[in-house]
């Protein structure tokens, strides 16, 4: 057992973690934060995504150990205080880039991430990004569109709905 | 104007703040005080007679609780099949045993043989490793054909040979023959539908949670259908009343088939938790998954179509060999049949059609329906075939279509069905319009001029869905009803609960449901919530499958929402000292007719709870509803897909640059839902035809047990979509006049992809008659220098 200390989602925490405990299983099943989902076990599906001082990150590729004195964000983390979500969270909602939501957490980090050092990436650096993210029910279209739609570009003319 | 709500509006869904903040509560979210886990040791060999399960060492390791074998079960029921399929010889199908740990013998890499619950999994996962198993290996069933070869090694003992049932349906053995002895074409295609893995992005996860102080089991499970569940466990394989076994599927990562059937972890959970007097958890891998969640498809088929001299379609005789795996997963037997067989009319006038299936036993992961569920393969085998039929005829693939279209509805098909309303030619009609069909030659000079080769491919598709009639599935050997409910809870204040059967893993029912309920009131969306995934909360219902929540449980819907319309209406006249019959509801008002008179809704919901100017005499107080509702027949979705795609010659590898959907859903409640569940269907589609494939190795190792080796659809594999659903055939016998759209997608995209490939290598003269799923590179590659 280590005890780490670090922010998680702006507070700080400080708890004693086993050396090969992951960092996905660190914050469900010790901070409870069940948001950051697990949907494989070869680093492929992206449904672990967080930040890791500010990076995205599949948190199930690395130890809880190896997060000590870092800066960690979660989904939990993304919407403001008031409840008010994030640009990517809203554009999600707006243009149905969710149904069961499992990938989602993990949808909205990386994305985030994204715009963040690329904020008005054309819809093949979208997709191009989003290579390690698995999503088994939208399809991508709509969540393509609502990441293109979070970076300011105008989605109208965009197929369907 | 598009509506902004009720029935036709797309107002943003209500579940998606929990999802996109991390607040949704999926199975694995759930620990419960006092929970153990459990992990199952399971084969690595395909086939073997287990010897001996040692457990003596594991037992004693640190946090071991119990250890189980199958020995533990002995007196426990197997896992039931829920479908009973009568041969051709009037023969009822083998139905092999299903244990819930191996007894005996192994029959497929992941046959769980031990459990181990311990304090923690990684203490399980530990203490399994110390289990010494001595099985003596077998040779392994793998190919289908060979299978059913005298002498092969049999899956079971007990049974005489490997063949589950050999099935025939569809016109009679005379009319078939003589349309093919006199047909001036006759076209033929031997195929494969790739065995597939549905892979929701949630794992499968159970919970079990015994309640010593009232004798009552809690099962938390990621199920499509959790009275389905409590029902099959409860009755078939525990033995424990319905009254002490509570069945909870709350948040559910996506389902796609593979979460309706009971499997042995359930069951598992649920036993060894009342054995322990403690929770028992179990949270599958993705590896897991692989070898333990119920795989799709896997059909071998031959197919042949007689014309006569104007290419009109005479005849149609199919020959199949499904595999069962080696066990029969809950629905398995229906799949090759009666999901399959009744629509290989498809959307044409054939008027003689037979369907053979010999459904197999061998040493793998047994399949199940997986979206669209025998519906797929019927739409391959006879859009691929047709075609071929418009290559080898040099006819106009979609010319050929619209010639042989049913036309006339009501039609009763000669495997059985009768589709109650459609309009082939106007979704056809309206997928041309997408396409830009004129300007495809421009397209394809451009890319030949970069050395590409763009192909364009089309297809029809119909379906079955809203399943079903219970007497009619009865007879056809269903062991259950599929019927579904709703109970319609007004409270005091007007705020309304409604309980219902189906259950949502990404449909979006919180959202959907209400729009009609609300409509039909006249009230706000806001006042209406859906509950659902609780057997101690909901009606029996069976579930959300086959793309049957709307049309089957939102029909439950609609008339327990009737009857609380007229008792309402009753209250209201009593109140308004006026007759019933005057009664009129208008936007949450109830007026007198012809009249100023009226009373809002909130009034009378209290007066119903506050029964102090209430017609006693004659109506209880309370707003509460039930209603149960059996369809009179399926819906018939039914549409017309197209794809473009270009194949680099060099490489082999196939680009989709374009797909198009034009479906006919019947009346549509919410748009947005139904295209996002058409994208996704399409996706799935796309991925079969292009990507994905469960493979086997001929010992019966699995080959693809990750995402490494198993090649599931990505962002930039697909392009954005076109799709519309502006044809409306209302269904003629459900009051929504919906017909359903969740397997739509996937059920119509593979043909349009692979006839597009096609197309574009034989239009570069190449004379290449089918390649199988999935389409790559190197089986593309293969074709154009084979
Ligand atoms: S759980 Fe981390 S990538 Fe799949
Ligand atoms: S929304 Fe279900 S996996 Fe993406």
């Amino acid at each position: 057992m280590a005890e780490i200390t670090l922010t998680v989602n702006g507070r700080s925490v400080t708890k004693s973690v086993k050396g090969n405990t992951l960092l996905v299983e660190f914050l469900r099943e010790d901070l409870r934060l069940t948001g950051t989902h697990v949907g494989c076990d070869t680093s492929q599906c992206g449904a672990c995504v967080v930040h890791v001082n500010g990076k995205d990150v599949k948190a199930c590729t690395m130890f809880a150990v190896e997060a000590d004195g870092a800066e960690v964000a979660t989904i939990e983390g993304e919407a403001a205080p008031d409840g008010t979500l994030s640009a990517v969270q809203a554009a999600f909602q707006e243009h149905h880039g969710l149904q069961c939501g499992f990938c989602t957490p993990g949808m909205v980090m990386t994305a985030t991430a994204l715009l963040r050092d690329n904020p008005k990436p054309t819809e093949a650096e979208v997709r191009d990004y989003l290579e390690g993210n698995i999503c088994r029910c939208t399809g991508y279209h709509n969540i393509v569109k609502a990441i293109m739609a979070a970076s300011g570009q105008d989605v109208t003319s965009i197929a369907a709905e | 104007m598009p509506k902004d709500h009720g029935i036709g509006a797309s107002p943003k869904r209500r579940e998606d703040v929990r999802f996109l903040t991390g607040a949704g509560n999926y199975t694995d979210d759930i620990n419960v005080y006092g929970q153990t886990y459990v992990h199952f040791l399971r084969s690595d060999v395909a086939h073997g007679t287990i010897n001996s399960v040692d457990t003596g060492a594991a037992a004693g390791m640190p946090g071991v609780v119990r250890i189980f074998t199958g020995a533990d079960f002995e007196g426990v029921g197997g896992l039931p099949c829920g479908w009973q399929v009568t041969d051709k010889h009037g023969e009822a199908m083998k139905e092999p045993g299903h244990p819930v740990l191996a007894q005996g013998k192994v029959r497929h890499v992941g046959d769980p043989i031990a459990a181990v619950v311990a304090e923690s999994l990684e203490e399980a996962r530990n203490a399994a490793e110390a289990i010494e198993v001595d099985i003596t290996e077998l040779p392994a069933v793998v190919d289908m054909k060979s299978a059913l070869e005298a002498g092969s090694t049999k899956v079971h003992d007990d049974l005489s040979d490997n063949l589950c049932y050999d099935w025939q349906f569809g016109s009679d053995q005379a009319a078939v023959d003589e349309a093919f002895a006199n047909a001036a074409h006759v076209t033929t295609l031997d195929l494969r539908n790739n065995r597939l893995v549905a892979n929701p992005m949630e794992p499968r996860v159970a919970l079990g949670d015994y309640n010593r102080a009232n004798d009552e089991s809690t099962l938390y499970t990621t199920s499509q259908n959790p009275h389905v569940i409590r029902l099959l466990m409860g009755a078939f394989v525990l033995g424990l009343p319905e009254h002490k076994l509570r069945v909870v599927a709350p948040d559910v990562g996506g389902g796609f088939g593979t979460k309706i059937f009971h499997y042995a972890e359930e069951a598992f959970v649920t036993f060894a938790s009342r054995q322990i007097n403690r929770p028992v958890k179990w949270t599958s891998t993705r590896s897991e998954a692989f070898m333990s969640d119920a795989h799709g498809r896997d059909h071998v088929t031959t197919i042949e179509l007689a014309l006569d001299a104007d290419n009109n379609f005479t005849g149609l005789r199919t020959d199949t060999h499904a595999n069962m795996g080696a066990y029969l997963s809950t629905f398995a037997s229906s799949v090759p049949t009666w999901l399959h067989g009744t629509l290989m009319a498809g959307n044409y006038k054939t008027p003689a059609v037979q369907v053979n299936v010999k459904a197999v036993f061998t040493n793998t992961v047994a399949v199940d329906a997986y979206r669209g569920a025998g519906r797929p393969e019927a739409t391959f085998q006879l859009e691929r075939l047709v075609d071929k039929a418009a290559r080898e005829l040099g006819v106009d693939p979609i010319a050929l279509r619209r010639q042989n279209f049913i036309t006339e509805f009501p039609y009763a098909t000669p495997v059985a069905v009768e589709y109650d309303t459609g309009n082939y030619h106007a979704t056809m009609d309206t997928l041309e319009s997408m396409i830009d069909r004129e300007g495809f030659a421009a397209r394809r000079a451009e890319s030949a001029s970069r050395g590409k080769l763009r192909g364009l491919g089309v297809n029809c598709y119909i379906e079955a869905c809203g399943i079903a009639p219970s007497n009619l599935v009865g007879q056809l050997g269903a062991r259950a009803g599929l019927y579904d409910a709703a109970t319609v809870r007004v409270n005091a204040t007007g705020s309304i609960s409604v309980m219902v059967g189906a259950h949502s893993h990404g449909q979006g029912h919180e959202t959907v449901f209400p729009q009609v309920v609300a409509e039909m009131l006249g009230i706000d969306e806001g006042m209406v919530d859906i509950v659902h995934g609780d057997s101690s909360k909901i009606p029996f219902g069976m579930g959300t499958y086959g793309s049957r929540s709307l049309a089957v449980c939102g029909s439950a819907m609609v008339r327990a929402t009737e009857k609380i319309i007229n008792k309402a209406k009753k209250i209201a006249a009593h109140l308004l000292e006026a007759s019933e019959a005057d009664i009129e509801l208008k936007d949450g008002q109830f007026s007198v007719a012809g009249t100023d008179k009226s009373v809002a809704w909130g009034d009378v919901t209290l007066a119903a709870y506050v029964p102090h100017n209430y017609p006693l005499e004659d109506i209880e107080p309370g707003l509460e509803e039930t209603a149960f509702y059996d369809p009179a027949n399926f819906t018939y979705p039914s549409g017309a897909y197209a794809c473009e795609v270009e194949v680099d010659p060099e490489t082999g590898k196939v680009t989709v640059l374009d797909f198009a959907a034009a479906d006919d859903f019947g009346n549509v409640v919410n748009p947005m839902i139904v295209e996002g569940q058409v994208h996704g269907g399409l996706a799935q589609g796309i991925g079969q035809a292009l990507l994905e494939n469960c493979a086997y190795d001929e010992n019966g190792q699995l080959l693809s047990a990750s995402y490494m080796d198993y090649a599931m659809p990505r962002a930039d594999d697909v392009p954005y979509y076109k799709v519309d659903h502006s044809n409306v055939t209302p269904c003629t016998h459900n009051p929504l006049g919906v017909k359903g759209c969740g397997e739509a997608g996937a059920i119509g995209s593979p043909p349009a992809l692979v006839n597009a490939v096609l197309d574009a290598l034989n239009a570069a003269g190449h004379d290449i008659g089918h390649i199988d799923m999935p389409l790559s590179p190197s089986r593309v590659w293969s074709a154009i220098n084979g």
